[in-house]
């Protein structure tokens, strides 16, 4: 039963999306295009998602355990590096190449639009790539440990 | 100003809040999207069925919004594929890099005040800005 959670949680993400237009990518756009006729709406939509959620986290804080889970999974990292800055500065160009970002495009698969579509497979493609790429970073760097080591 | 909608992005943005809120009260998990979904990709990993819940009730609520009447318009994308691929590719390789997107970052991390969300969120605005500048008004106009 305790999947129903997440599944509302889902759907009331995705009518927030729907409700606020943030799901559709004019609007986005409209919002990033500062030098045109600016719609600030975006702004509003995350003003007021904070308005919740800061309060809302500070009581999940709190509390010991999740109300379906044995613990929370809180991201570890905590300092800013090349690696947050260089894939968040990648993530916005493609962002403002079409409007649209991970939520509103998983969400408007349900209107089965070819363009979508592909833009989906393409943003799996890309996190997939990301993962194998720093797969065989990560198997370079113990490869080149193991022969220090013996080396030495 | 004259698409602004600040009652509507209001209303869209108390419930987003509200949602990241109630999936870390219930399963302890951030409602970050692109985390959500690039999780789903990798063949290991035991915890998927949260993830396939929570984008099931991503989609599902343009379909149950049309059942009452309100259904979703087709969403407007650039008519180049090449763009659109590009697009996707750099979103999808960029948010596993950044670890997170518009809402992993923008709206769980700054609630915990992460100072690698704000730095995050500040980048890809930025980036996001500027891309929309030269398409627009420089390679557009």
């Amino acid at each position: 039963m305790w999947i129903i959670a997440p599944l509302i949680c889902g759907l009331i993400f995705g009518a927030g999306l729907l409700i606020s237009g943030m799901v559709q990518p004019t609007k986005v756009l409209a919002f990033l295009d500062i030098f045109g006729a600016w719609d600030p709406s975006l702004a509003v939509v995350m003003a007021a998602a904070l308005a919740v959620s800061v309060p809302g986290f500070r009581l999940a804080d709190r509390g010991a355990q999740p109300w379906f889970a044995g613990q929370y999974f809180r991201p570890g990292k905590s300092g800013i590096d090349l690696p947050l800055v260089a894939g968040a500065a990648l993530f916005g160009i493609g962002w403002g190449l079409v409007g649209l970002c991970p939520g509103p495009a998983l969400e408007s698969l349900a209107t089965l639009s070819p363009e979508v579509i592909v833009f989906v497979v393409a943003m799996a493609a890309g996190m997939v790539a990301h993962d194998a790429w720093q797969q065989s970073r990560l198997t370079a760097q113990r490869e080149r440990l193991l022969a220090s080591a013996t080396d030495g | 100003m004259a698409n602004f909608t600040p009652v509507s992005a209001a209303i869209g943005g108390v419930l987003i809040g509200l949602s990241a809120v109630l999936l870390m009260l219930s399963t302890g998990r951030i409602a970050g999207i692109s985390g959500i979904f690039s999780g789903l990709l990798n063949l290991r990993g035991e915890d998927k069925g949260w993830r396939i819940a929570f984008i099931a009730g991503l989609i599902l609520a343009p379909v149950i919004a049309g059942l009452i009447g309100h259904g979703m318009a087709q969403p407007k994308l650039p008519s180049s594929w090449a763009v659109i691929i590009a697009a996707g590719l750099l979103v999808g390789f960029g948010t596993r890099l950044g670890g997170g997107c518009t809402s992993g970052h923008g709206i769980c991390g700054i609630a915990r005040l992460s100072p690698r969300s704000i730095a995050a969120t500040i980048v890809f605005m930025v980036t996001a800005v500027i891309t929309v500048a030269v398409t627009r008004h420089v390679l557009g106009g």
